[in-house]
């Protein structure tokens, strides 16, 4: 008998069918994924074996644990269930600690619920599930509170929350996506630690074929509610019988046809930038602290060029990227585009910004939902001096929405009525419409699927091809770097650690920071061979 | 948390500072002569002469301010130029009657409130929510002298219950007074706890959406035991900004319903000294006021810190 049994799972949410029965198997101490793009799914099988779903949820099917179905179960029962036999990590650690609480407390919550502790034995029991999972009492107390800490260490909380009763079965879902790929590698090995000592079985939930690949003994590859294929790892990454296994692993390591030839002709000159912010008063009088958060950085990018820029979070990427911009002021150093010296706020000409051009990371967030498509995508065109007007503006917003494989009358519409992927495709083409010389790609692909994914890389390649653009492609995500870059910089702390050639830096890594990063990337490919 | 304290001390003491220099500058030096304008226009010289010296109005602005404000530390306010008695007398016998009412007035607003707000939030959508928000938008909507006027007529006019008007004064013992109190605290309370139903369903609603929510029934916890142990705490920041506000208008923003129940309170006495061009007064009650509504403020930065433990850290 299975740990874990799900026989002919239907699901809908309002009608809508969500689940289109799927049976999928976990066994006790062992580790099954389950792969899926956005919407195939996945998160809702996790949120059914939890049974905490939305209203207006209909189900049909079994879900049975250790032979008991779940779904005949009364919501008290279930209770006793949730945190007991089975607990669950969810993705983003930030937020799904109660800020007001220790993390002492919120370990022995489950305690107390389940086992009926007292609040003394309880945190007793806390500070060694803490230990458990990497966090010494000594160092973290139990009355710390999660804004203390760390997203990784977050993480190390909330997995100690689901596994302090000693539950048979262990849900994470994407428990590493909001992480840094140095923490993802720790949390990995943590989670597989525990299953290896617990022997309870693990379902471990991710958009990223190579996180799962890495640890999973069996694979479910989800699409639109369905199980297209599911097996032993080894066996479903050599056969990818079904054509969307193919898909994905294509799509993961997909590499873009780049053709443009990068000039030697400096475009953008960053020269010793130093970017401060003043910290929090510590006394009304005091004088405010200084954060450097960019240290002295140089380097040049060149026309036609492709520039990679890697770092964990907090390393100053994104100061960086509004030093470039003239969105905020530099506090030395200086940055020049064309040769033209980048000055912050009002005074920077708007023929130099008009060179340069941002994508960046949300494209929930990154528009004014209340504004069409071609509004938008028109917006910096008055950074130019004789911008088009009438039938001319609307043959360049036309152009530009054509450029990134839209339609013209994609313009009348509102953003709300696009994709995740269509989206970015919207702030490429708005970026593309005053024909800049450089774009700024701020971690432009990485909420993206990795089919569409593959598309939107596809795309910056052909562009860059046809209009000879430069980008400065920022990004935690190596393998992208790798794939896009003709150079790269690692950055650390505020500094530049190491710079060269993409293919040489990545073959052969001379600073230990990058050789830390490469050698934490989940690898896919390793896995085939 | 101490440190905390102690910061919004500081900075409690700093706004004193500038209210009174706002005040002074407003009502002494900047319209001309404060003497004349108490006086009117038709006033004797040798009268406003008379006045002048008795307001000090001879002596230069910076010896005038620091006066006032030692003055007023040691409970010296001045002499009422209308009443002919200490203004800090005066005060004082309209405070026993403002604070108690707006205390009352704020408890029963909070006891409407925090359990509507919780019950709407937590049966979203259904009748019982429907109801509570259709009853606040009226209660936002109805003006509280209108309510005062109804809650007479039924309970003092029909009913007999209560007088419908004046106050007894605490000296007969607790009772008399507090029922004297009660429908004007009523009146007060309706509209402020039709605002404060709103805020705490709709800070509960968001709360509820949290991911720590949904963590906390992936430990067990029941939807019911979820919202008291991690929901309701986390929604009274919100609220607790909305009591405070509220707490500083029922103390002075009482008038009306003074006017209403002849309740010889703070807002009249403010209401009739400006009549009367009473500057002394005005002043005073004016700083008791912004000194209220101050230290309201300070308390509910500690209350802030109490509930949230960012703040006690970014201290």
């Amino acid at each position: 008998m299975s740990l874990l049994q799900i026989d002919n799972l239907h699901l809908a949410i309002h009608d809508q069918p969500i689940l289109k029965g799927i049976t999928l198997g976990v066994e006790a101490g062992r580790v099954l994924g389950i792969i899926g793009e956005s919407g195939s799914g996945k998160s809702m099988t996790a949120s059914a074996i939890m049974q905490l779903l939305p209203n207006g949820t209909s189900m049909t099917g079994d879900i049975l644990l250790e032979g008991i179905a779940l779904t005949d179960m009364t919501e008290t029962a279930l209770n006793d269930v949730r945190g007991r036999l089975i607990g669950m990590v969810f993705q983003e650690p930030m937020t799904a600690l109660n800020p007001l609480l220790t993390i002492g407390d919120q370990v022995a919550e489950t305690l107390r619920l389940h086992q009926g502790m007292s609040r003394r034995e309880a945190l007793a029991r806390a500070a060694e599930v803490l230990a458990r999972v990497e966090l010494p009492p000594a160092r973290f107390p139990l009355n710390r509170y999660p804004h203390e800490l760390s997203g990784g260490q977050r993480q190390r909380v909330v997995i100690a929350i689901a596994i302090a009763c000693n539950p048979r079965l262990l849900i994470a879902d994407e428990p590493t996506t909001a992480l840094d790929v140095t923490t993802q590698a720790q949390i990995l090995l943590l989670l597989k630690r525990l299953v290896a000592e617990d022997g309870m079985g693990l379902i471990l939930i991710s958009h990223d074929l190579a996180v799962v690949a890495d640890i999973a003994d069996d694979l479910a590859i989800m699409r639109e509610g369905e199980v297209v294929e599911a097996g032993p790892t080894a066996r479903v990454l050599r056969e990818k019988s079904h054509p969307y296994t193919r898909a994905l692993f294509e799509a993961s390591s997909h590499q873009p046809d780049r053709r443009a030839i990068p000039t030697e002709a400096p475009l953008l000159e960053v020269r010793n930038l130093i970017r401060t912010y003043p910290l929090p008063r510590k006394s009304i009088f005091g004088k405010p602290g200084m954060f450097e958060a960019v240290r002295d950085v140089s380097f040049t990018l060149d026309h036609g060029e492709s520039l990679g820029l890697v770092g964990e979070s907090g390393c100053g990427k994104s100061t960086l990227t509004r030093a470039i911009l003239g969105l905020d002021a530099a506090q030395g150093g200086s940055i020049s585009v064309d040769g033209e010296t980048v000055v912050a706020g009002q005074r920077m000409p708007t023929g130099l910004r008009a060179k340069m051009q941002v994508v960046f990371q949300d494209p929930y967030g990154s528009f004014n939902p209340r504004h069409k498509v071609s509004r938008l995508v028109s917006e910096p065109l008055h950074l130019l001096e004789d911008a088009p007007v009438g039938p001319e503006r609307d043959a360049a917003i036309g152009q530009a929405l054509g450029e990134v494989g839209l339609d013209e009358t994609d313009a009348q519409k509102y953003i709300h009525e696009f994709s995740g992927g269509q989206r970015q495709r919207i702030a490429i083409a708005r970026a593309l419409i005053i024909r800049p010389r450089l774009i700024i790609l701020d971690e432009a692909v990485s909420a993206l699927d990795v089919s569409i994914r593959a598309q939107i890389l596809d795309l910056l390649a052909d562009l860059s091809t046809r209009h000879g653009l430069s980008y400065l492609f920022i990004s935690h995500d190596l393998h992208v770097v790798r794939a896009i870059t003709d150079r790269v910089m690692i950055m650390k702390s505020g500094q530049i650690v190491e710079e060269g050639a993409t293919e040489t830096v990545f073959a052969d890594p001379q600073h230990d920071y990058t050789r830390t990063l490469l050698a934490a990337a989940p690898v896919l490919e390793e896995h085939v061979s | 948390m101490l440190r905390y304290a102690l910061k919004r001390l500081i900075s409690l003491g700093l706004s004193l500072v500038a209210a009174s220099l706002v005040i002074f500058l407003s009502l002494e030096i900047v319209p001309g002569d404060p003497a004349a304008a108490m006086l009117g226009i038709n006033a004797e010289p040798e009268t406003l002469k008379a006045l002048r010296i008795e307001l000090g109005l001879d002596k230069p602005p910076l010896q005038r301010y620091l006066s006032w404000t030692s003055g007023m530390l040691t409970g010296d306010f001045g002499i009422s130029y209308t009443y002919r008695a200490p203004v800090s007398q005066i005060i004082l016998d309209r405070i026993w009657i403002s604070l108690p009412l707006a205390l009352l007035a704020l408890l029963l607003s909070t006891l409407i409130a925090v359990p509507a707000g919780i019950w709407a939030a937590t049966k979203r959508g259904s009748i019982a929510d429907i109801a509570i928000v259709g009853t606040t938008q009226l209660g936002v909507a109805i003006p509280n002298f209108w309510f005062a006027v109804i809650l007479v007529l039924i309970f003092a006019i029909n009913l007999g219950w209560f007088s419908a008007g004046g106050f007894p004064g605490w000296a007969g013992g607790p009772l008399p007074a507090l029922k004297a109190l009660t429908l004007p605290a009523i009146a007060l309370a309706l509209p402020q706890a039709a605002i404060l139903t709103r805020v705490m369903r709709s800070a509960l609603l968001d709360t509820l959406g949290e991911d720590f929510m949904r963590t906390a029934r992936a430990k067990g916890l029941s939807q019911r035991q979820a919202i008291w142990r991690h929901g309701f705490r986390n929604a009274l920041i919100p609220v607790l900004t909305i009591i405070g506000l509220q707490f500083s208008f029922l103390l002075a923003g009482a008038i009306i319903i003074e006017n209403v129940f002849f309740l010889p309170g703070l807002g009249r006495l403010i209401f009739q000294a400006i009549a009367q061009r009473d500057l002394i007064v005005v002043e005073s009650v004016i700083m008791l006021l912004v000194f209220a509504v101050i230290v309201i403020t300070f308390l509910v930065d500690l209350a802030y810190a109490w509930v949230d433990p960012r703040l006690r850290s970014r201290a």
